[in-house]
């Protein structure tokens, strides 16, 4: 028996009342209780992600209740520790983009796929997903999912039934990136939505729906390979495996996952150690050595993210200078950064590591080379005692941002050796988020030179295209820097407007070749996404990702 | 004293309509993105633009406002943008929880700094008065979430005597007062406990010294009392203004400490508002900030009208 709660772990140990609770389980049916297999997992989220489909909460929420419970049309493929997360088929088990006209996509549906309230999945069930976030005249239609659907598909804009197990998409431009913006779109059952749209109060339909999409939100259906089992608003979600799924590779080896929310770090890791939670997400810094003394393992592996510096073009900016640019990013001790940090970081190359599908092979080389840094700003026209300021918008915490603060002043120690004289304007992060939409000329940006905003890389619309476009100039999108001309929208629309898989790949790395050498970012680091756990469960791969697979997770 | 109490209801009108419009006002104006829980950082403003339309949010001030509390008035406290839960469940919920732990941390803390301050006041400039003063100052003055992370190191992670968080092996939802649950609230409401005991303890010291200080207690010597009986009337002259003070702090401590219920993951007020906070979760925000005013206030009344049964002075 592996499953040792909270109250058990804690409760008077005396032989008596040990073989009392024995005799009770035997009576009860403990046996059968004993043999579950329980996983239990402290996530950094305040609350639970949200259930009803599209998850908040960033991709913590598409780990913890977008992945296992629901299925998309296309997955990542999360199996492997040693290799960048590549598209496998998902619900669609092929896709295809119209010869004639490229802003629709043909999506073939695995037959015999059932969601967890008994209901098949069908093309209708697809379209009517789709119109959940898309269509406002739907009755189903849920502005609180809209927001991390469109803007995680941003040419996405309707579906149609072609027969019970083909679906067409259409985009709103031809966009070879669709099928791997669709790992963001979890198929709720729409059968089971009726059930409690039917079964809902409300004056009006609107009304209905609102209620119906809180009753949903409590008592879930997808067909991933967890089912909901219990939710405790705030508290806890627990999912129960869902023997029937359609992959045998995914059906889960854990008969119960419980999800308990800890937003602080120290809180998280004294569960672990006093044995409250087999599994917690981001441990304190300071405590994994402690960590691994009691015995306890921690996993983490480069994930698709980026710790950078964001750089202004703005006039009057000094990185307007390619060389002050090339400096900054030779002038910064990477390895010492890591250090700092416990070696929770991977040291970058650019946004993307050697060796993905879009690395390119970009002609300079990021690397910590001061010489050749100072060389740069002497031939810039800088010394040391004639630095260049420099002034970054930074924040003091917030989500996916590391360490902010010691890893700026470090930053800020490491560039003085080469004339620059670094000044930080800390603002508290939501700020700083609204502020990024806002743009370097904005008077949000208070003058500052670069932004410290880190970011998800695993599509290439988040990794490239809205940084480097001349379209995704503020306040349409995150080109805060205001980085981007003809050279740079031609290699973006090649990438996009290439539908082989392969050819579209070589497209983006030709546009990464070009990013890492016009440096429009200082890259600082990528995070590791480090986790740790008991060493009772097997099976566990850390792959690339920002996200992880529970299903082939067992436990002793 | 009917008229009183209606006195103190009819003032209480326009102090919660003063916290509503401060509360809403607070919230507006401080910057960042109201739907940033549920819009990704590289949302576009056009998408930024539709959804606060749908959330009503380019409505003006007073607009807003308006409807708030007339929505407030019929017990409708709005959506969670983050969650998309009625927020009047979910500060209920939450207040259920806040307020199981703030009565055992009050009573804890009635109970020892009482004792802590009638032994300092009776045995004044006495081995006892420095020990039990310097506890008190010690509980006023340590950072409460510091004492947190200690009880977590020494009696969760290091000894694992008591569980470092949560409230309960199926969380709130199945609370019953049974040691599985009972557990998980020593450790935050022993934590909690020590500032109203410290407080209480400098009062009831001050009071008891007071008290005994005064001719009557010299009277009532002299009709030869003995110390119990003497005791009795420090006692009862002590309560109102003990009371008054308990009464406060439970009322500070129904806001929730934000500090320890994140230390101790406890579903409550101070961790509801903790989430609100950091994802500008403004619905939620206000709806708790507001049903916690209301709570002070009706905390207050019901002080103040124990104190008046108690002392009727008062309500002259």
């Amino acid at each position: 028996m592996n499953r040792t709660t909270a109250s058990s772990r804690f409760a008077p140990r005396s032989l008596g009342l040990s073989l009392a609770a024995a005799a009770c389980l035997a009576a009860f049916g403990g046996s059968a209780l004993a043999q579950e297999k329980v996983l239990r997992i402290a996530m950094t989220a305040a609350d639970i992600p949200r259930t009803l489909g599209q998850p908040d909460q960033g991709f913590e929420g598409n780990r913890f209740t977008g992945i296992p419970m629901y299925d998309a049309l296309t997955h990542w493929d999360l199996s492997k520790a040693d290799a960048p997360s590549v598209l496998v088929p998902g619900l669609a088990t092929s896709w295809k983009v119209d010869d004639k006209d490229k802003t629709k996509w043909v999506f073939k549906l695995r037959p015999g796929v059932k969601f967890h309230d008994g209901s098949d999945l069908t093309a209708d069930a697809i379209v009517w997903n789709v119109q959940k976030v898309l269509d406002k005249d739907a009755v189903h239609f849920d502005a609180s999912q809209v927001g991390v659907t469109a803007s995680r598909m941003p040419t996405l804009r309707s579906a149609r039934k072609i027969d019970n197990l083909t679906v067409e998409l259409t985009t709103s431009e031809p966009d070879a990136f669709l099928p791997l913006n669709l790992t963001n779109l979890f198929i709720a059952s729409p059968a089971h939505w009726q059930k409690k749209f039917d079964a809902a109060q409300g004056a009006t339909p609107a009304d209905k729906a609102k209620a119906a999409w809180t009753a949903f939100a409590a008592d879930a259906s997808g067909s991933g390979p967890f089912k909901m089992a219990r939710f405790v608003p705030r508290e806890r979600l627990e999912v129960v495996a869902n023997k029937a799924y359609w992959d045998p590779k995914r059906t889960p080896k854990v008969d119960r996952v419980v999800m308990l929310p800890m937003p602080e770090a120290n809180a998280r890791t004294a569960a672990l150690l006093s044995g409250q939670v087999d599994w917690i997400e981001a441990p304190a810094p300071d405590a994994m050595p402690q960590i691994r003394q009691r015995g306890f393992k921690i996993e983490s592996n480069a994930q698709p993210h980026v710790w950078p510096w964001q750089l202004s073009f703005a006039e009057g900016s000094p990185w307007l200078d390619k060389r002050v640019r090339h400096a900054a990013n030779l002038c910064v001790d990477r390895e010492g950064l890591k250090t700092l940090l416990g070696g929770m970081m991977a040291v970058p190359k650019g946004t993307v590591p050697p060796g993905h599908p879009w690395w390119g092979n970009p002609k300079f080389d990021i690397k910590y080379d001061v010489k050749a840094a100072q060389a740069l700003m002497t031939q810039a026209g800088f010394s040391a005692a004639k630095p260049v300021k420099v002034k970054v918008q930074i924040s003091a915490s917030g989500s996916g941002q590391m360490q902010p603060l010691p890893m700026n002043e470090f930053v800020q120690q490491s560039l003085k050796q080469c004339y620059f004289d670094v000044e930080f304007d800390v603002i508290e992060w939501n700020t700083l988020f609204t502020n990024w939409r806002k743009g370097a000329k904005d008077p949000s940006a208070n003058g500052a030179h670069a932004t410290n905003v880190s970011y998800a890389a695993m599509d290439p619309f988040f990794a490239m295209v809205r940084f480097t476009s001349t379209k995704t100039f503020p306040p349409v999108s995150n080109n805060w820097g205001y980085f981007g001309n003809d050279e740079f929208d031609k290699l973006i629309a090649d990438a996009r407007t290439t539908f082989d898989d392969k050819k579209r790949d070589e497209a983006l790395a030709k546009l990464h070749a070009r990013i890492v050498e016009e440096a429009p970012f200082v890259w600082i680091a990528h995070d590791v996404g480090p986790r740790a756990m008991s060493t009772k469960i097997k099976g566990f791969v850390q792959p690339r990702s920002w996200f992880v697979d529970l299903a082939p997770v067992s436990m002793d | 004293m009917i008229a009183f109490l209606l006195r103190r209801v009819v003032y209480t009108l326009p102090i919660m309509l003063g916290v509503a419009l401060v509360c809403f006002a607070l919230v507006h104006l401080s910057p960042g993105d109201p739907l940033v829980s549920i819009l990704p950082p590289d949302a576009s403003a056009e998408l930024q633009q539709q959804l606060i339309r749908l959330y009503g949010f380019d409505r003006s001030y007073p607009e807003q406002f308006a409807s708030w509390v007339w929505r407030a008035l019929q017990g409708d406290l709005g959506t969670s943008i983050a969650s998309g839960r009625a927020v009047t469940e979910e500060v209920f919920r939450a207040v259920g929880n806040t307020l199981r732990l703030a009565v055992l941390a009050t009573l804890i803390g009635f109970v020892f700094g009482c004792l802590f301050g009638f032994v300092a006041g009776y045995f004044q400039n006495s081995w006892l008065d420095k020990a039990a003063s310097l506890t008190s100052v010690l509980g006023v003055s340590v950072p409460h979430y510091w004492l947190g992370m200690l009880m977590v190191i020494v009696f969760s992670a290091t000894l694992a005597w008591l569980p470092p968080g949560g409230a309960g092996p199926g969380g709130s939802g199945d609370w019953a007062w049974d040691w599985a649950h009972v557990q998980h609230m020593i450790l935050p409401a022993i934590t909690m406990s020590v500032i109203p005991m410290g407080i209480i303890a400098r009062t009831v010291r001050a009071l008891v010294a007071e008290i005994l200080a005064q001719e009557f207690i010299v009277g009532l010597r002299a009709k030869g009392l003995t110390d119990l009986g003497v005791f009795g009337h420090v006692v009862k002259n002590a309560a109102p203004t003990a009371l008054a003070v308990m009464g406060l702090q439970l009322g500070y401590l129904l806001g929730g400490s934000i500090l320890i219920e994140t230390v101790f993951s406890w579903p409550g007020t101070g961790f509801l508002l903790n989430s609100a906070i950091f994802q500008r979760d403004l619905p939620l925000l206000q709806g708790t900030i507001l049903v916690l005013a209301l709570f002070f206030v009706v905390l207050n009344l019901v002080v103040d009208v124990i104190q008046t049964l108690l002392d009727p002075r008062i309500s002259r």
